[in-house]
């Protein structure tokens, strides 16, 4: 967040925004808000957010793929006109093109810069060997594992020298373990000083390995994508993961994240204030899910867990769990507290009853702390039919978030409100209507 | 919720080992080798004879190429049919790419271009043929290839719009970090089109260049022998020779002929397009391998052989300087993606649009008003609900004939995966090659025209039916037929909940490509004749054909106007509608 104009400064965001036009001129969709940040040299810095916190945006913004709204971004001081040339990325899902081979694939961009073909051979073999491929150069990307896929995405980036690397999400396509191995691989060839880039970017919602691999981890908020603060590591590398410093760090972070409100450094976050309850996005999870969560949490001998230790007993992401909880609390089903989720009576009650009161339970919390579902339910029963086209809500969400997201809000809704038997759902007429026997609503 | 916990052992998979073939194959030439060299001279010598005999002088109507009926002389013939085929793909591929390429990455073009393609592919090809002939004879005078031309661009527009419709759309879906990839790695136009958007879209279009390619044989037995401006013309091919046998009443020459072109269908199919999709195989976006690859024994013997892939390390240089070359000619990636121009500029460039649209209206009412009147309008309106009705009971009977039969087949895998390539031949063979015969029966069973066209349009559509009813089939899941069986639906029923719901998409799209064929072949269908003796039908298809034979200008555009105004509008009311349907609640 310095703006100080360091010549070390690689790369320099200065008060970027982005909006994205809502359908039918309905305004914008901001989806960064006033971003300001560096790289600098030599380190490693994490982006850390929640999906929805524009992470993938900023990243992209910062290398040159899309034009922010508002807002300079700087590459060694020069504003950035299209796609830095002084960066390499690797991808989430790879993106290596399947036709070619290992070799060619690590060529592309050598062979984009027009380098000859003796030279290009050269360099990209020792690339691949780099990663530990060689003897896969002929290979077709479709004869490798994913793990050695992502090494061939190494690989291609490696091979250009960047001044800083960018990894969007590089390691969240792979299974657990060889995730971890790949990591660790990476980190050991940063910490021998032997790296082709002099820093790197990494965009991630996985809070343990942003604590694993990066000097300073960068917090985002949601709605609209913000910077909540940045926070310093300070470990010797690599990092222990068994160092009481680093679970300290991991447990701070799942709690900063978990509560959207907690200030992370002297900034005050802008409080939000919209009248409407279709502003206010629902957590896009099955009801299934939030009890599936409750029920593991009652297991529990005193009724509560850490969410750090749950994320690995369940092996989920951040970005699977985080959602969960968020419900839970909503729904007043549970506490997050210093990255602890601790069930309420009422949650406790609800993961442990039978079906038919679970669902008592939940069409009470529901219409009593979800506005957007009493809401719906007061519009149904003013019409004499009870039932409307589900546009008609659907241009509500509209108003505040971009279609797809509004399509979204809606079919949560539409799980929520049929679990709880508060509405119906025709999916070929599109239409909500009430349940044959009215329900009463909770005054 | 998203990841799976059985997947998260250890990522020990081994890569795949090389084929045994590619250990198996030999240094040195071996007879592989002989084969391409030989397979290579022949395919040189065949197109050296076929081209010059088509620079031949044409003087008409004083010189005027002949058919001769002599069996001997169909293998020439079908050879230049087959090499016109061959020019119109590759005319139509230069056209896709270009087109589509334009349309895919131009917003503006865009706007025009799309719209543009979806009423053109939707005007009936033949209906054109008048138009276009008297067009390239003038172009090439004193000389055969006027005619070629005309031919070829009969076929090319038969096959190119779905084929850059399937370009568009790839264009339009490439994979978004793909195309983040290839910009971030700085790769030039060029590169990009080379090295991500053909191979991305190769598959797709391979796919409906051989549909398109199968469907033109038609066209070029319609085009080759037509009468245009009351004159005949003939172009020497396998369909002149069909039309001359018809004219003779030679049921053995045009038996040689059918005998002549499955050979000639089976020989394109085996030597051409099977290696293409066994080469293509490679173009397959997801990145693990697939199972069920096509097999080709060309395929099998080109990469066996030595020689190309020599072929290929010499060429490296010359692709490498083509690369360098291109890349300056069209330049870098646009920088940035846009995401709003100018709307100033979007408001001119409508306006433009709508006076351009507004003045074509005006011309098209003037026409009408001056040189044939709106009785005649309504004349033909009438000929095309006539035609339409045709089209219709077409579709719901061979609908009723064919749906039993091809979900009969596709239930059964073992006999489906042998019958599918024999469907494929059959909608590929040239439905006009039968005319004669039915034409015949009509005459002696006394059939009329007016329904017998119906079965002369139905003998090319139908196929179109029961290859999606099969596909259809197919893509039902077994456990929902076992499901079926389990909870004892049968009959009716199970036609009801199980099979009609499973394959309505693909009946959808069976039937548009059907009525598109129909449509056409109304043209040819609904005036047929056996010696002298001339049978027509009333009907839109008869209307422009006998325009077309008389050189009547307004009668022939406001024929082809009108059918392609029934086609795009029933294609808007009625198939996108049940496309809705079928997206919406069909969907397996």
């Amino acid at each position: 967040m310095s703006a100080s104009s360091q010549p070390l400064d690689l790369i320099r965001v200065e008060h970027v925004s982005k909006r994205f036009p809502l359908p039918d001129g309905k305004g914008d969709f901001t989806v960064l808000g006033d971003v300001s940040l560096s790289v600098h040299h030599g380190e490693v810095l994490a982006l850390l957010g929640r999906s929805g916190s524009g992470k993938s945006t900023l990243l992209r913004i910062m290398s040159g793929l899309i034009r922010p709204s508002q807002g300079v971004v700087r590459s060694n001081g020069q504003p950035l006109l299209g796609a830095n040339p002084n960066l390499a990325m690797v991808f989430q899902s790879f993106a290596l093109l399947p036709w070619l081979t290992v070799q060619d694939n690590v060529e592309l961009g050598l062979a984009a810069r027009h380098v000859p073909p003796d030279e290009r051979r050269e360099r990209a073999l020792k690339a691949i060997d780099i990663v530990g491929l060689d003897g896969f150069e002929n290979a077709y990307p479709k004869e490798l594992s994913g793990g050695m896929k992502q090494r061939v995405g190494f690989a291609r980036a490696f091979v250009l020298e960047p001044e800083v690397l960018f990894m969007d999400e590089p390691f969240s396509a792979l299974d657990v373990l060889t995730a971890e191995n790949l990591r660790g691989e990476i980190d050991d060839l940063w910490n021998a000083g032997t790296f082709p880039s002099s820093s790197i970017l990494i965009v991630t919602h996985n809070i343990e390995e942003a604590v694993y691999l990066a000097d300073r981890i960068v917090i985002l908020g949601s709605n609209p994508g913000r910077i909540r603060g940045e926070l310093q590591v300070n470990m010797p590398r690599p990092h222990d993961r068994n160092s009481p410093r680093f679970k300290a760090l991991v447990d701070h972070i799942y709690s900063i994240m978990t509560n959207p409100d907690q200030v992370v450094t002297g900034e005050p976050t802008p409080q939000r204030s919209s009248a409407s309850p279709f502003s206010r996005a629902l957590p896009h999870v099955r009801v299934g899910g939030i009890s599936g969560l409750l029920e593991l949490v009652a297991d529990n001998p005193d009724g509560g867990g850490s969410l750090p230790e749950l994320a690995h007993r369940l092996q989920l992401e951040v970005d699977d769990l985080l959602p969960l909880v968020d419900a839970s609390v909503l729904l007043g089903f549970a506490e997050v507290a210093d990255g602890d989720v601790r069930l309420t009576t009422i949650g406790r009650d609800f993961a442990t009853t039978t079906i038919l009161r679970s669902k008592d339970l939940f069409r009470q919390q529901a219409l009593g702390r979800v506005p957007v579902l009493s809401s719906i339910v007061h519009t149904l029963k003013e019409k004499e039919s009870q039932s409307i086209r589900s546009d008609f809500f659907l241009d509500m969400w509209d108003d505040h978030f971009p279609l797809p997201e509004a399509e979204r809000q809606l079919a949560t809704a539409v799980d929520w409100g049929r679990y709880a038997e508060l509405f119906e759902f025709d999916a070929i007429e599109e239409r909500l209507y009430l349940p044959q026997s009215p329900v009463a609503l909770s005054s | 919720m998203t990841t799976p916990m059985t997947s998260s052992g250890l990522d020990t998979r081994l890569p795949s080992l090389p084929e045994p073939e590619a250990l198996r194959r030999s240094e040195g030439f071996g007879l592989a080798d002989g084969a391409v060299v030989l397979g290579v001279l022949v395919l040189l010598g065949l197109i050296g004879h076929v081209g010059s005999s088509a620079m031949v002088s044409f003087r008409p109507p004083e010189i005027s190429p002949t058919v001769s009926l002599d069996p001997r002389f169909l293998p020439s013939y079908a050879a230049r049919s087959t090499v016109r085929m061959f020019i119109a793909l590759a005319a139509s591929l230069v056209f896709t790419v270009v087109y589509g390429w334009i349309a895919a990455h131009n917003r503006r073009a865009e706007r025009v271009l799309v719209p543009l393609l979806d009423i053109l592919q939707s005007v009936p090809v033949l209906g054109f043929l008048s138009i276009t002939v008297t067009g390239f004879i003038a172009l090439f005078p004193g000389s055969l290839l006027g005619l070629e031309a005309a031919s070829i661009f009969a076929i090319f527009t038969s096959q190119v719009w779905n084929m850059t419709f399937s370009f568009y759309q790839s264009l339009r879906t490439l994979p978004k970090e793909l195309v983040e990839a290839t910009t971030l790695f700085r790769l030039s136009r060029w590169q990009r089109l080379t090295r991500l958007e053909l191979p991305t879209a190769a598959i797709p279009l391979l796919w409906n260049a051989m549909m398109s390619f199968g469907g033109g044989w038609f066209f070029v037995a319609a085009s080759e022998a037509i009468s245009v401006l009351n004159r005949d013309y003939t172009l020497p091919g396998i369909g002149s020779y069909v039309a001359a046998a018809v004219a003779a009443r030679d049921l053995r020459a045009i038996g040689w002929a059918m005998a002549t072109m499955a050979l000639v269908i089976l020989l394109v199919d085996q030597l051409f397009w099977r290696p293409l999709v066994a080469w293509s195989d490679r173009f397959r976006l997801e990145l693990s391998g697939s199972g069920n690859t096509q097999q080709s024994w060309v395929f099998d013997l080109i990469t066996t052989a030595r020689l190309p892939r020599l072929f290929a390390t010499a060429s490296a240089p010359l692709i490498e300087a083509l690369d360098r070359l291109m890349s300056g000619l069209f330049g870098q990636v646009q920088d940035h993606q846009n995401d709003g121009a100018a709307p100033g500029q979007d408001r001119l460039f409508n306006l433009g649009l709508w006076l351009l649209v507004g003045s074509l209206l005006a011309v098209l009412l003037h026409f009408i008003f001056t040189q044939v009147g709106l009785l005649e309008v309504a004349t033909v309106f009438k000929l095309g609900v006539l035609t339409l009705a045709r089209v219709l009971l077409l579709l719901v009977v061979s609908t009723l004939i064919w749906t039993p039969v091809g979900v009969a087949i596709g239930f059964q895998p073992r006999l489906a995966s042998r019958l599918q390539p024999l469907v494929q031949f059959l909608a590929s063979f040239p439905a006009n090659f039968i005319f004669p015969f039915a034409t015949l029966l009509f005459i002696h069973s006394h059939i009329s025209i007016g329904w017998g066209s119906i079965l002369l349009m139905a003998l090319g559509a139908q196929w179109y039916i029961l290859f999606n009813a099969i596909a259809g089939a197919q893509s039902i899941p077994s456990d929902l037929r076992e499901m079926a069986d389990d909870v004892g639906l049968r009959g009716l029923q199970r036609w009801r909940k199980l099979i009609i719901p499973g394959i309505f998409s693909a009946w959808v799209t069976g039937g548009v490509t059907a009525s598109g064929g129909a449509w056409n072949a109304s043209i040819v269908s609904e005036v047929v004749s056996w010696g002298s003796t001339t049978l027509t039908a009333s009907g839109l298809g008869a209307y422009i054909a006998e325009a077309t034979a008389r050189g009547d200008w307004p009668r022939i555009s406001l024929g082809i106007g009108m059918m392609s105004l029934f086609v795009v509008g029933f294609n808007r009311f009625v198939w996108r509608r049940l496309y809705a349907v079928a997206e919406a609640r069909y969907h397996l």
